[in-house]
């Protein structure tokens, strides 16, 4: 699978990690493409979740993990001692497993991002706000709603709220890990309609436990085991013709 | 055969019953009743201790009625004029242990009353207990009035005369005349108490004041004092001006006396500018009986305490114990918010991090006295000297801020309270979702941004908890203040109209160390008694409504956050 340089959003080169002496990650070296969703599978366990956090550098939060390697975003090296790790999260925005909207205001939430830097003037934080919830397609459920506290929105209308809070500061990379899992079938559809459209502007990788939905939204998919890159091709070619025995394994059900 | 059949039936019996009393056991209901009875008693207790204390403060302030008793026993008649202090039953062979000979005892229990018979300067002790069935009528003169003096307490007795500068005033209604004279005694003697306390203590601290300035000079080798003196003569000028005025109101004051006819039929004369209050409680009806309640208790509330803390108000220790506490807050929140959130946000969670928090825990068991010992050696000698040797030369060699004050009592007190509110908060900070965090993290926000952002926050109910818990001990303590800064009696109010207005170096009286000083150092013990309820009842209310204030606050905080603490 080779892109031209252009294309490439993140590049992973030789990426190691370890949880203490416990390694987490071998060795993993993938280009992610430019606006287009890449999905991440495995079995649980097997690192997809770990590798994501490595876009944003969430794992610096725990004071025992240790990396090798590199990631270059837009052929930045992320690692580098230069790099201001607040700036580079409001680039690679990201979104959990269970929504975490903040005890604010639905307004409020999705301004959250936006008051932490001088940005965006105060006179157009109103447009911005109300641009980002289009965007989630959330805004005709909340408009008459957006002084109200965001806990009081649905489970996948929360999530939506988290979207729109993480697209609202402008990220060129979007990590959605595992974003549906908690969701009835109605939000996961809403969720993954979502995916469709925001890939358009926004390179995605998504963590997911559900292959029809790794299926359903993505253009190229990562299979991930123990820790190790087995493949990573277009999703097509993984669930119709997988090259690695494992992941045809993974892939028609056999464990996992 | 028999007893084969038997056999059987009567074990089976037997663990029938017993294996219901260990169902009953197992099925937890017993811990229930357990539970619940322990909650029963503590409500029981909290309630009944309550309610005593309020009845037996509360009584105090009604005007009861003054009987006029005439008495016998082996020796002598009495006529005995008071209220009815207390009343009891005591057993009949106690009674008779000490009154062997007395032949006319009715049969049951005894009964016993505590009369307060006032009238100290006449006929001390002014209390005394007299035996139900000795005595032989008991009236209620509706024209005996109680008079409450300025000092040697109560007076009981029926007006005589009036006199004005020695000559008797032929009036008719002696009450009345009496009631309006003893309003102009009062104003007047407000006039005057003003007059002392705003206008002359004001200059007293003005020329302290220049007297220090002057002192200052001439530390620094500047012996030029002609303008200090101008202006001291000023005001000395000014002094005597009114020293002049309060002199006349003083002249004005001696015209009036009241002469009354006591119980032993003799007369006293009582001047009418040591009457506090009078009132005939035997004329009155319910409702004048209740505007004299509530003014009774306006006036224990917001008057000084008179000869030496047993009679009067306790306006400066209820003032004193808020404005501790209140102060006691404000320096014992920020400390303790910011010391939890460097030990849970912050710092590298090792053996370090751990022993000190084993110390802050110990720290909340340490008796509270050390925390006296501690702030007396170290803020008030150390801390208060340094001050003192930097800024207050030359006040020297009278200690400013080196001796006991309310500052030190209040930094005493935030330290002995300090650990509660650091387990406190710190528990608030670990309960906070990681989730959230994180959340904030990946928009981008430092950790700065998100403990103030998002964290703390979501933290503020478990904060005001601790505060709860802080202000809860803190306002009842009683034996460190004792070294740090609460005295007897204060000279004057933390906070007046003479710049900087809040005196932090000032000692100040307390409701704890009041109720102790009044009930227990005072040779008076039945006379102050009610006091001491009434003063704990106020100590105990206070303490209620400022946890009350902390809890609903805490409330309104937790129900915002509570979705997404789950």
């Amino acid at each position: 699978m080779e892109l031209p340089d252009s294309d490439i959003s993140l590049n992973v080169v030789n990426l190691s990690l370890s949880y203490a002496d416990k390694p987490a990650l071998q060795n993993i070296t993938m280009k992610i493409p430019k606006q287009r969703v890449t999905a991440l599978i495995g079995p649980s366990g097997c690192g997809k979740s770990t590798l994501i956090r490595c876009f944003n550098r969430m794992n610096d939060l725990i004071d025992s993990v240790s990396v090798t390697g590199r990631i270059e975003l837009n052929k930045l090296d992320i690692h580098d001692k230069n790099v201001d790790v607040a700036q580079l999260r409001r680039q690679v925005g990201m979104v959990f497993q269970r929504p975490n909207p903040f005890p604010k205001s639905i307004e409020e939430n999705v301004a959250y991002g936006l008051r932490l830097t001088k940005e965006v003037p105060k006179s157009e934080l109103e447009s911005r706000v109300e641009w980002a919830l289009k965007s989630a397609a959330l805004w005709d459920e909340v408009k008459d709603r957006l002084k109200d506290t965001a806990l009081g929105l649905s489970g996948g209308q929360q999530q939506r709220l988290v979207i729109a809070r993480a697209i609202a500061v402008q990220p060129s990379v979007l990590l959605l890990d595992e974003p549906a899992s908690a969701l009835d079938p109605i939000s996961t559809l809403k969720i993954e309609e979502l995916i469709a459209e925001l890939k358009t502007q926004y390179t995605i990788a998504i963590v997911t436990h559900n292959m029809q939905q790794a299926a359903r939204v993505s253009d190229f998919t990562a299979f991930l085991y123990l820790g190790e890159l087995i493949e990573f091709n277009n999703t097509r070619t993984i669930f119709t013709n997988p090259r690695q025995e494992k992941t045809e394994d993974y892939v028609s059900g056999r464990y996992g | 055969m028999e007893t084969y059949d038997r056999l059987p039936i009567e074990p089976g019996l037997q663990r029938k019953h017993s294996v219901s009393i260990r169902r009953w056991f197992r099925s937890g209901d017993p811990w229930i009743w357990l539970s619940a009875t322990a909650v029963g008693v503590s409500i029981v207790a909290v309630v009944g201790l309550i309610t005593l204390i309020a009845w037996k403060g509360l009584a105090h302030f009604w005007p009861a009625d003054v009987h006029t008793i005439e008495y016998h026993d082996e020796w002598d008649e009495y006529v005995l004029v008071g209220e009815i202090a207390q009343r009891e039953s005591i057993s009949r062979d106690l009674y008779q242990e000490f009154n062997p000979s007395d032949t006319e005892l009715p049969p049951g229990s005894v009964r016993r009353w505590m009369m307060k018979t006032g009238n100290r300067k006449v006929n001390a002790p002014d209390f005394r207990w007299i035996d139900v069935h000795l005595i032989e009528s008991k009236i209620q003169d509706p024209n005996m009035v109680v008079f409450e003096r300025s000092e040697w307490g109560n007076a009981y007795g029926t007006i005589v005369e009036l006199r004005e500068s020695g000559q008797t005033i032929a009036v008719d209604d002696l009450w009345s005349e009496l009631k309006r004279r003893v309003q102009r005694a009062s104003s007047l003697r407000n006039t005057s108490e003003k007059l002392q306390k705003r206008s002359i203590d004001q200059i007293n601290y003005q020329l302290e004041r220049l007297r220090l300035q002057q002192r200052k000079r001439e530390l620094r080798g500047n012996f030029e004092t002609a303008d200090l003196n101008t202006k001291q003569s000023e005001l000395i000028q000014e002094y005597e001006l009114h020293e002049q005025s309060l002199r006349e109101i003083d002249e004005k004051l001696q015209r009036d006396q009241v002469v009354i006819r006591i119980a032993n039929g003799s007369e006293s004369i009582i001047e009418l500018r040591d009457i506090e209050h009078l009132w005939r409680p035997n004329s009155m009806s319910f409702l004048s009986k209740f505007g004299h309640y509530v003014s009774t208790i306006w006036n224990f509330l917001t008057q000084d305490s008179r000869e030496a803390n047993t009679e009067g108000g306790i306006f400066p220790a209820l003032f004193g114990t808020i404005l501790m506490v209140i102060l006691m807050s404000v320096l014992v929140t920020p400390f303790g918010v910011i010391a939890a959130v460097y030990l849970r946000e912050y710092a590298r969670q090792g053996t370090l991090v751990r022993l000190i928090r084993i110390a802050v825990n110990n720290l909340a068991g340490v008796p509270s006295i050390v925390y006296g010992v501690f702030g007396l050696g170290f803020f008030v000698y150390l801390i208060g000297g340094t001050i003192d040797d930097l800024f207050f030369e030359a006040a020297k060699p009278a200690p400013t801020f080196g001796t006991p004050g309310l500052i030190w009592a209040s930094l005493t007190l935030a330290l002995l309270t300090v650990p509660v509110v650091i387990v406190s908060t710190e528990e608030g900070l670990t309960r906070i979702p990681s989730a959230l965090r994180e959340g904030s993290l990946a928009l981008g926000a430092t950790k700065a941004e998100t403990l103030f952002k998002v964290v703390m926050p979501m933290a503020s109910p478990a904060m005001l908890t601790g505060v709860i818990l802080a202000i809860a001990r803190a306002a009842g303590e009683v034996a460190p203040l004792m070294l740090v800064g609460v005295v007897k009696l204060a000279p004057s109010l933390p906070i007046d109209g003479n710049f900087p207005f809040l005196h932090l170096d000032r000692k100040f009286m307390h409701l704890g160390f009041h109720i102790y000083d009044v009930g227990f150092q005072s040779p008076n013990v039945d006379a102050v008694r009610p006091l001491v309820f009434a003063t704990a009842l106020l100590l105990i209310l206070i303490i209620i409504v400022l946890n009350l204030t902390a809890i609903l606050l805490r409330n309104r905080l937790e129900a915002r956050y509570r979705e997404a603490l789950q």
